[in-house]
């Protein structure tokens, strides 16, 4: 059954992945835009330009706080000064949501600015869930756990993605991001099913969906690998799998992503309003 | 079973083998696949380098530059995940590369770019605005610098290199030293040469000395040190403030 309970105070409306240079559009005329992400990292600085528009921004829209340097699936400890730094954000921000990736990205030898795969074992499990507790104590909110697009696979791996994220979402209360284009990434580069996918994801836990554009390549063995680059607009398979999803999940806040070879606003907001139009008609 | 040490040292050195226990999920040892990972840590900390250090990608040019970064990445990746503050040790790296020995200036002119970078993110603070006093009453007020205001030293004409760099229609550079002064007033830092004393006097400027004291060991070390140019430089860009909250 369709679980109504709110995962976040985000309204089931599309939001955007704020950059800079949309600072004056979005301010003036956000037209299908009804709330944005901000990547963490970018707003730990002490003060200057970024932290004066999240101010302004944070006063007309509902804001995500998307962090993308935690390292929640590193096998040490979590980097305490960069927690106490997040928990700082949200503590003045108290943004509409707090998400995360299952990913690992930090090592002894610094950061390495790439969301790593991890092998789905019950040793994973335990020690992503320690993480998501700490997380969830320091920031004093429930998180959102997103799902990674990944290019390769464990031999040590014993659980299907999905049964991982159900488990880790169980034991710590965590909620769920769905990234639908990283299921379609996966999906197609580990020989997945993307619709059963969905069909086994605990949707009820699902706080945030993220739709984004990803590159194609192709492996040495001539198998087409689709790479998660957030440069381009979303795919039409993407955007039925998304369709796919909402029928039946229900209606969720929504993010376009777009990082890299960031187009104009107007384009960005073609995106928005063709994710509303689906969005829109889905009831509750 | 890979460990992320074994998996990191991989990623960061492409003549590491690619680990045990990894395949394309297809029954093959995982090749192109796991350098996929490879390729994204590369280029986007290349980047982040490219960002914070465009006159010096300017100075060495685009190939180089790329290079020269894989270098650099791999011996000093980030501290932390603040990719707007990543290359704090650029400089230094740059002052000891051998293939740019022949370009001594490169390390201030990166401290300088790096400096820049950092007054853009520093906290805001109430700047000191000498309207309505008096020469006088100016002379014994006890500022410290602002959170955004920094000041770099060099034997290289770093102010007049970073200008020809960015600004359209800049003189060349000359070959005097020039030290520089970094602040913003609102949002947007820049540099501004500093005069003769200018590095000494910031030294001193730490709220227990008064503008006049600071001035003081600044006027011994350089004789020639013109006392208004030195008050002007510090009070116009509004480099000072009396704020000493540490925030």
């Amino acid at each position: 059954m369709l679980d109504v309970t709110p995962r976040t105070d985000l309204p089931n409306a599309v939001g955007i992945g704020y950059k800079a240079q949309h600072f004056t559009d979005v301010m003036n005329a956000p037209g299908a835009v009804s709330w944005l992400e901000i990547h963490a990292e970018n707003y730990m600085g002490d003060g200057g330009r970024p932290i004066a528009q999240l101010k302004a921004l944070a006063e007309r829209f509902p804001i995500s706080v998307h962090g993308v340097g935690l390292s929640i699936g590193g096998e040490g400890p979590l980097d305490r000064e960069h927690l106490s730094r997040l928990s700082h954000l949200c503590g003045w921000l108290n943004p509409a949501s707090f998400s995360e990736h299952l990913a690992w990205s930090t090592h002894e030898i610094g950061f390495l600015n790439d969301l790593l795969p991890l092998p789905y074992t019950e040793a994973t499990v335990a020690r992503v869930s320690d993480h998501i507790d700490q997380v969830q104590d320091a920031v004093g909110r429930r998180m959102l756990l997103e799902n990674p697009s990944t290019y390769l696979a464990f031999d040590e791996t014993t659980m299907e993605e999905v049964e991982f994220l159900s488990e880790i979402a169980t034991r710590t209360g965590c909620g769920l991001l769905l990234d639908v284009n990283n299921v379609f990434v996966s999906a197609n580069n580990q020989g997945w099913d993307a619709r059963a996918y969905i069909d086994a994801f605990p949707l009820h836990h699902v706080g945030e969906i993220h739709l984004g554009g990803h590159d194609e390549d192709e492996d040495e063995h001539g198998r087409p690998v689709l790479i998660d680059s957030h440069g381009r607009e979303v795919v039409d398979p993407v955007w039925e799998l998304y369709r796919y999803t909402i029928t039946q999940s229900g209606p969720r806040p929504t993010l376009i992503e777009w990082d890299t070879d960031v187009p104009p606003f107007a384009e960005l907001e073609a995106e928005a309003a063709r994710a509303a139009a689906i969005l829109s008609p889905v009831e509750a | 079973m890979p460990d992320q040490t074994t998996f990191a040292d991989a990623l960061l050195d492409a003549d590491h083998p690619v680990p045990e226990g990894l395949s394309d999920a297809f029954g093959h040892k995982a090749g192109k696949r796991f350098d996929i990972y490879r390729n994204n840590v590369a280029v986007s900390l290349t980047q982040a380098l490219e960002t914070g250090f465009p006159v010096i990608r300017k100075l060495v040019g685009d190939e180089f530059f790329k290079a020269m970064a894989g270098v650099f990445l791999r011996a000093h990746p980030p501290e932390d995940p603040r990719l707007q503050l990543y290359g704090r040790r650029f400089p230094g790296f740059l002052a000891g590369f051998k293939p740019v020995r022949h370009l001594p200036y490169l390390a201030d002119v990166a401290k300088l770019e790096l400096g820049l970078r950092q007054s853009y993110h520093a906290a805001d603070v109430v700047r000191l605005s000498v309207t309505g006093l008096t020469p006088e009453a100016v002379l014994v007020l006890k500022p410290i610098l602002a959170p955004a205001s920094l000041v770099i030293r060099s034997r290289f004409p770093i102010y007049d290199i970073w200008r020809v760099n960015t600004k359209a229609d800049a003189p060349k550079p000359g070959t005097d030293p020039q030290d520089v002064l970094i602040t913003r007033p609102e949002f947007d830092p820049g540099p501004h040469l500093l005069p003769l004393g200018g590095v000494d006097m910031a030294r001193h400027l730490k709220g227990r000395m008064t503008l006049s004291e600071a001035m003081a060991p600044a006027l011994a070390l350089n004789p020639k040190a013109d006392i208004s140019a030195l008050l002007s430089v510090f009070i116009s860009t509004g480099a000072l403030t009396l704020d000493r909250t540490d925030p």
